[in-house]
C-alpha cells in the first residue's frame, strides 16, 4: 500500500478537528477527499505532509510510519503536496519557482528534463518562464503550483483544491491534467469542494463531515450515495 | 439615551483627524531639504577641496555601515525581526582581529611559514586571513544565537523576540566588558598593516610619514580604499548568492513563505541558520573595517554603528538587499557632511532624525514596498 492512514487525530488547540479517520492510496490510484468546508480536508493532506502533527494514529508511507517525520524529510521520500490557494512565491520567477519544487534533487540534467516535461503538460508555463509568479494569473497560479509539485518526481501528489477560484473551462483544462498525471504513474490525493468534477476523474472517494468520514467507496458508488447525491452533487433523491 | 450596540459597530469613514497636519509636515521637511540642498551646493562651491574630503570620508563610513545593513535587512527579510545584537556581533569581530594580530600576530603568519615571500605579498594574506577568521568566528557566534534565543521564539509573537535580541545585544556588551573577558576599557588596536596615505595637487603623491599634506589638497588613505572595495565586493557577492545560487533561491523562497519553502524540501531552520550566519560575517568584516579605520575598541563600540546602520536599512526599506547599501551610503554622507559643517556632536541627532522622517514620511523606505497581504 502506497498510503496507509489509519485512525488519525488531529486537534487545533482545543478543537477536534479529526477525529480518527482512517483511509488509504493504492500504488497508481487517484483517490478524492470531498465535503463541505471546515471538514478536514486540508487538515488531513496538511497532517499527511508534516505541516501539523497528530495526536494520534498512523500514516504510513510505504510502510513506513512517517507521522513524526519533518516536511522536508517527506518531500524527499516521495509524496508533495500543492497547497490549498496555490501558494506560489511571487518574488520568483517561474522558473526559480519549479527549481523549488526540485529542491530535494541534484542531478541538474534530470531536474532539467523534468521541467521540460512539466513544460508540455503546461505550456504556458514555458512562456512565461522568466516572468515574476507573482504576475501570473489566477489558472496560470495553479498550473505553475502543480508544475512545481511535480518536479520533485513524487510518487504521490496532494492536490488541495485545485478549482478553487478557477472559470469553469480552466478546471477542466486543470481536471484533464489531473487525469494525465496519473496515467504517467504518479498517485494522486485529491482533496476538492467540486465534488461533481472530482467524484469524475477519481478511481475511489472518501466523504468528510466535521473530521469524520461519513461515506466511502468507488466513484461510482458514492456518487450514487442518495446521501452524497443530496448534500454534494445538488441532486434531490 | 443612545446604547452602544457592540454586534453593529459603527464605520467611522471621517477622515484620519491628523491628515492635514501630515501634509504641513511634508511641506516643512520639503523645505528643510531644498535648504540642506542650497547650503551643500555653495559650501561645495566656497571649498571644493573640504567637501570633496569631507565626502571621502562620509563614503569610508558609509561602506563600513554597508556591511552592517545587510546583515539587518537579511535577518529582517526571512525572519521579520530587527535583531538588535547585530550591532554586538561587530563589536565581537573587532575584537577577534585585534587579539588574532596583538596576541597571537595572525597577520604575520605568511613570513613565518614562507620565509621568502615578498613583504607585500605577506601583508595582504595576514590582514585577510585576519578578516576571514573574524568572520567565520561571527557567523557562528550568530548561529548559536539564532539557536539558543531566537528559534525557541520562532512561533512567539514578534514583541518577544525582539525583546530577546535586545537581551542578547546587553549581554554582549557586558559580558564583553567583564575583566576577563574583553574589559570595559577602550583598547588601542593594532592595525594588520600601516596606513599610507596620498594627497591629491597635480596629480597623486605620497604624503611623506611625519610630515603633513599640503594646504588645499584632498587627502586619501589606503584604508578608505580598501573598505570600498571589500564592501563592494561583498555586496556583490551577496547579490550573486542571492540571485543565482540553490541557496539563495530558498531564502528568498523561505523569506516569502516558510511553510510552503518546507513543502518545497528546504529546511527553513537551516536556511534561516545560514542567513543569520552570512549576515554576521558580513558585520564581523565590518568590525575589522571599521577598527582598522578608527582604532580604538570597546564593547560599547557596536552600538551606534549598529543603530546607524538599522537606520539605513529602514531608510533604504528594511528587506531590501539594494536598500540597505543605498541606505547606507546616504547615512555616511549625512554624517559626515553634519560632521564637517555643522558640529561633530549634531551628526549622531542627524542619524536619528533621519529614522523619525524616514518613519513618518514613507515607513517602507526607498526600496520598500508596503507588505501586501503576506505578513
Amino acid at each position: 500500500m502506497l498510503l496507509e492512514v489509519e485512525n488519525l487525530n488531529v486537534y487545533y488547540g482545543a478543537i477536534h478537528a479529526l477525529q480518527g479517520i482512517s483511509f488509504h492510496v493504492a500504488e497508481g490510484e487517484i483517490v478524492t477527499l470531498i465535503g463541505a468546508n471546515g471538514a478536514g480536508k486540508s487538515t488531513t493532506l496538511r497532517t499527511i505532509s508534516g505541516l501539523l502533527r497528530s495526536r494520534g494514529g498512523s500514516i504510513r508511507f510505504r510502510d513506513q510510519e512517517i507521522g513524526t517525520v519533518t516536511p522536508e524529510q517527506i518531500v524527499r521520500l516521495g509524496i508533495s503536496q500543492v497547497p490549498e490557494g496555490r501558494k506560489i512565491f511571487a518574488p520568483l520567477t517561474v522558473q526559480e519557482n519549479l527549481e523549488m519544487g526540485a529542491y530535494t534533487r541534484r542531478d541538474p540534467s534530470e531536474i532539467q528534463a523534468t521541467m521540460q516535461r512539466v513544460f508540455a503538460s503546461f505550456p504556458r508555463l514555458k512562456e512565461r518562464m522568466n516572468q515574476l509568479g507573482g504576475t501570473l494569473s489566477g489558472g496560470e497560479q495553479q498550473m505553475l503550483a502543480m508544475g512545481r509539485g511535480l518536479m520533485s518526481r513524487p510518487s504521490l501528489l496532494l492536490l488541495d483544491e485545485p478549482s478553487m477560484g478557477l472559470s469553469p473551462i480552466l478546471t477542466e483544462e486543470i481536471f484533464r491534467i489531473i487525469r494525465e498525471i496519473n496515467s504517467q504513474g504518479t498517485s494522486i490525493l485529491l482533496v476538492e469542494q467540486n465534488a461533481l468534477m472530482a467524484l469524475s476523474v477519481a478511481h475511489r472517494a472518501y466523504v468528510l463531515e466535521t473530521g469524520n468520514i461519513v461515506v466511502h467507496g468507488t466513484a461510482r458508488e458514492v456518487s450514487e450515495n442518495p446521501q452524497v447525491k443530496n448534500a454534494y452533487l445538488g441532486i434531490a433523491s | 439615551m443612545q446604547q452602544a450596540n457592540p454586534s453593529q459597530p459603527t464605520r467611522v469613514i471621517a477622515r484620519h483627524p491628523g491628515a492635514h497636519l501630515a501634509w504641513i509636515g511634508k511641506g516643512f521637511l520639503l523645505l528643510l531639504a531644498v535648504l540642506a540642498i542650497i547650503v551643500l551646493v555653495r559650501s561645495f562651491f566656497d571649498n571644493p577641496q573640504l567637501f570633496i574630503q569631507i565626502v571621502i570620508s562620509g563614503l569610508q563610513l558609509g561602506f563600513v555601515y554597508a556591511l552592517i545593513a545587510l546583515g539587518y535587512t537579511m535577518v529582517y527579510g526571512i525572519v521579520r525581526l530587527i535583531n538588535f545584537a547585530h550591532g554586538d556581533v561587530f563589536m565581537v569581530g573587532a575584537f577577534v582581529s585585534y587579539f588574532a594580530v596583538s596576541y597571537f600576530n595572525l597577520h604575520l603568519w605568511p613570513t613565518v611559514v614562507f620565509p621568502g615571500i615578498p613583504v607585500g605579498v605577506a601583508v595582504v594574506i595576514g590582514s585577510i586571513t585576519v578578516i576571514l577568521l573574524s568572520m567565520i568566528v561571527c557567523a557562528m557566534m550568530a548561529a548559536v544565537i539564532e539557536r539558543v534565543a531566537y528559534r525557541p521564539l520562532r512561533t512567539a509573537p514578534r514583541i518577544t523576540a525582539l525583546i530577546t535580541a535586545i537581551g542578547v545585544s546587553f549581554f554582549l556588551e557586558y559580558f564583553g566588558a567583564l575583566n576577563f573577558v574583553f574589559t570595559a576599557r577602550f583598547i588601542p588596536y593594532q592595525r594588520p598593516f600601516s596606513v599610507v596615505t596620498w594627497y591629491i595637487k597635480d596629480g597623486i603623491h605620497l604624503v611623506v610619514a611625519g610630515q603633513a599634506a599640503p594646504i588645499g589638497s584632498i587627502t586619501f588613505s589606503n584604508i578608505a580604499i580598501i573598505i570600498m572595495v571589500a564592501s563592494i565586493l561583498m555586496q556583490v557577492a551577496l547579490q550573486f548568492l542571492v540571485r543565482r545560487t540553490k541557496t539563495g533561491k530558498a531564502m528568498r523562497a523561505t523569506a516569502f513563505d516558510k511553510q510552503t519553502a518546507q513543502l518545497m524540501g528546504i529546511n527553513a531552520d537551516q536556511v534561516i541558520s545560514i542567513t543569520f550566519a552570512i549576515g554576521a560575517a558580513l558585520a564581523g568584516m565590518g568590525g575589522v573595517l571599521y577598527a582598522i579605520a578608527y582604532p580604538s575598541i570597546n564593547t560599547l563600540m557596536g552600538i551606534l554603528p549598529g543603530l546607524k546602520a538599522f537606520v539605513a536599512a529602514v531608510l533604504g526599506g528594511i528587506g531590501s538587499i539594494p536598500g540597505a547599501f543605498v541606505g547606507a551610503l546616504i547615512m555616511g554622507q549625512a554624517e559626515s557632511l553634519t560632521a564637517g559643517y555643522i558640529s561633530t556632536p549634531m551628526r549622531d541627532a542627524i542619524a536619528f532624525s533621519i529614522l523619525i522622517i524616514v518613519l513618518l514620511v514613507r515607513p517602507t523606505g526607498i526600496f520598500g514596498e508596503p507588505e501586501g497581504e503576506k505578513a
